[in-house]
């Protein structure tokens, strides 16, 4: 049978005033956290270690795994830090997700505290989505208000506090230890790593950071059993995720399947490539990802399947452009936002993303040379693997892709130019011309 | 040094100890949060508002200022009544942001991070902002406009101009002020959070395609009476 999708997390995104907590516990919410504050917390972790999650931010590391490295107690504070900063271009789950139901997440939240030992939470919440943070801080005081944080959360004795902070505006905290940083009151820049975060993590105490998907799916472990959960997707890639599709598809939005279901499927339920056009090319997980064209529409959205066709799930992040998009113009907008976000902390990303952006805007703008194209080459090599953090890597990536699957487009535009109309691939009509805004025009 | 008047600085200083305290043992961290306040103050982040926070958490101007300055939120001169984003990352510019950011600044004259002589519009472009699903985007003040165009966009900030309320796509039922906004980011509810929708359409589709072809997750999980499905699952996982 084809692959179906399979609502948990997003199943009641649709009900009535679904942020309150009277509407996340009329579909079931915090029986979970009952269920898992009678267990001990080793068999808490046990049960996310045998699920077979792993982290919904990019990475893909197994989440209980990553619990478990946490060192023994020794009396002084753990931390859960959830990173909510989602601003991987094309990443738009974990956004909707708080706003809908905030609860969700908190019930995670308050699970893994107690499963980890932590007493004090941080939910690290990007400062540009101003009513999602509303909703949240609202969740919190609900739920302190419920007795399911505080002194003695539902009873059990166990003491919880959780704050909600929000950053104020930069990609590079995604980065855990970045964003620990940041938490911390510094700029935010990456870490050098070892020690990890289980080590050395906020507040130089043993941290967990995981995504707010991940932390979400935790409550339906808890209900439902780690055999349930890896009923769902893959041998490796166990469960479901939110597959977020945007761009030129009929009907975009999210679609919470198993992991493993292909894009050819998830096209179909989308109602397919905008009319009278075809697939050109694709991101499987994010602008960090190596592209896909319409060759890959069958590869398994898994971690591995994905890994061995050349590109990372990372996010789900399916951002769809059809035959009407230039992909200098795509490539060369995402390596502007590279440069706009690199921290500057070391060199190969500072200046490389620096120069790779001069010289693809000087192709887009059809004063490139055959040797810019190698340039180009030269420099994504070296950044990849020099770079302090992933950012860099990340930066590369549609680049040596797209080099490799439209080079002949890049070579279309050395003499005269980008042949391709910006207004062609608009979803609305007008007149072409001044409003290209391409290359250059950037003056953050 | 730049400073504040007693009654400013009082009302500064109570709110700086609330903020302080969700921090227990590590003021600094509170730092963000405080340079988001003194923005709901001063309208961005002023020479007064740098010595308040370094007083407030024992650091030095310098080192508020580093902060202060690698985040993209914080303004370095005073900032309209509201910041009109648009979204020119990839997928939206795409879809039709650039033409949107192209007809604005012809509209109104102003460019990047530059503000209207009225001083009611700051225009910014902004990176990805997790709605690409609803692209083209554009943020007021942190707001979701969903699924823009050049015409809605001009009709946008010709409201804003007159001091007309408009009505974000997901969010509170009108967008507040910057500096309003800047004191929620500072961790202070402005009780506007049960007004809006819960989700858009795009959030939903997938949900409605599943309900529609009556697909669910496997178990109960799918059942339409969660909660007492939930429990025969729980006592099913008892046993095993």
């Amino acid at each position: 049978m084809a692959t179906t999708l399979t609502p948990v997390l997003s199943k009641h995104w649709d009900a009535k005033s679904s942020w309150t907590l009277d509407a996340y516990r009329a579909t079931g919410g915090y029986q979970a956290l009952t269920t898992a504050l009678a267990t001990d917390p080793a068999d808490l972790i046990t049960a996310v270690k045998e699920s077979g999650l792993r982290g919904r931010g990019g990475a893909g590391f197994p989440t209980g795994m990553k619990w478990g490295f946490l060192p023994a107690p020794d009396g002084g504070p753990r931390y859960l830090v959830v990173n909510a900063d989602e601003s991987e271009p094309g990443t738009c789950k974990d956004i909707p997700l708080m706003m809908a139901t905030p609860h969700e997440l908190l019930e995670g939240v308050i699970i893994t505290s107690y499963a980890i030992g932590c007493h004090h939470a941080f939910i690290y919440l990007r400062g540009e989505v101003v009513h999602v943070y509303r909703r949240l801080l609202q969740a919190v005081q609900e739920a302190y208000d419920a007795g399911l944080l505080g002194q003695d959360v539902a009873g059990s004795g166990f003491q919880l506090d959780v704050t909600v902070h929000a950053g104020a505006g930069a990609y590079i905290c995604g980065e855990e230890t970045a964003l620990l940083d940041s938490l911390e009151g510094r700029r935010g820049q990456p870490r050098l790593k070892p020690p990890f975060p289980a080590v050395e993590g906020l507040y130089s105490r043993p941290t967990v950071v995981n995504n707010v998907e991940s932390i979400a799916s935790v409550p339906s472990i808890v209900r439902y059993g780690a055999d349930w959960f890896r009923s769902m997707g893959t041998e490796r890639s166990t469960g479901f995720g939110l597959f977020s599709l945007s761009g030129h598809v009929q009907r975009p939005g999210q679609y919470e399947a198993p992991l493993g279901i292909t894009l050819r499927e998830l096209l179909d339920m989308a109602g397919g490539i905008r009319e009278g056009h075809e697939l050109k090319f694709w991101t499987p997980g994010g602008s960090s990802t190596p592209l896909f064209t319409a060759e890959h529409l069958d590869v398994p959205l898994d971690y591995e399947s994905v890994g061995a066709a050349g590109s990372m799930l990372g996010t789900r992040a399916l951002q769809i452009f059809d035959d009407s998009v230039c992909v200098v113009r795509a490539i060369t907008r995402w390596a502007e936002f590279y440069k706009h976000e690199s921290c500057g902390k070391c060199t190969p990303c500072r200046e490389g993303t620096y120069w790779l952006v001069q010289v693809l805007q000087r192709i887009e703008a059809g004063k490139g040379t055959h040797e810019d194209l190698d340039t180009l080459m030269d420099v994504c090599d070296n950044i990849l693997g020099r770079a302090f953090c992933a950012l860099g890597d990340g930066a590369t990536s549609t680049i040596t892709s797209g080099l490799k699957l439209f080079r002949e487009e890049f070579e279309a535009h050395l003499n005269g130019g980008c042949p391709f109309d910006p207004a062609a691939a608009a979803l609305f009509e007008y007149a072409s011309g001044s409003a290209t805004g391409g290359a250059g025009t950037v003056g953050a | 040094m730049a400073s504040y008047d007693a009654q400013t600085l009082a009302r500064l200083e109570a709110d700086a100890a609330q903020v302080v305290a969700r921090y227990p043992e590590h003021p600094r961290s509170a730092l963000l949060p405080l340079l988001h306040l003194v923005q709901s103050v001063d309208g961005y982040v002023s020479p007064a508002g740098i010595g308040f926070c370094a007083q407030t958490l024992g650091l030095s101007t310098a080192e508020v200022s580093a902060v202060a300055t690698f985040y993209t939120q914080y303004k370095r001169h005073p900032n309209g009544t509201y910041t009109v984003g648009v979204c020119t990352n990839t997928l939206c510019a795409v879809m039709g942001g650039d033409a949107i950011w192209a007809e604005l600044t012809e509209h109104l004259g102003i460019g990047n991070d530059e503000t209207t002589e009225d001083g009611a519009v700051t225009l910014e472009r902004v990176e990805c902002n997790a709605a690409c699903d609803y692209a083209p985007v554009i943020m007021v003040n942190w707001e979701f406009f969903d699924n823009q165009t050049p015409s809605s966009a001009t009709a946008l900030v010709d409201a804003l101009r007159a001091g007309e309320p408009v009505h974000p796509t997901r969010g509170a039922d009108r967008v507040v002020s910057f500096r309003e906004t800047e004191r929620v980011l500072a961790g202070f509810a402005d009780g506007h959070a049960n007004e809006g929708p819960g989700a858009g359409e795009p959030t939903l589709v997938g949900l409605r395609l599943a309900a529609e072809k009556r697909w669910t997750a496997p178990g109960e999980a799918g059942e339409p009476d969660g909660p007492a499905g939930a429990r025969k699952r729980g006592a099913k996982r008892e046993e095993a």
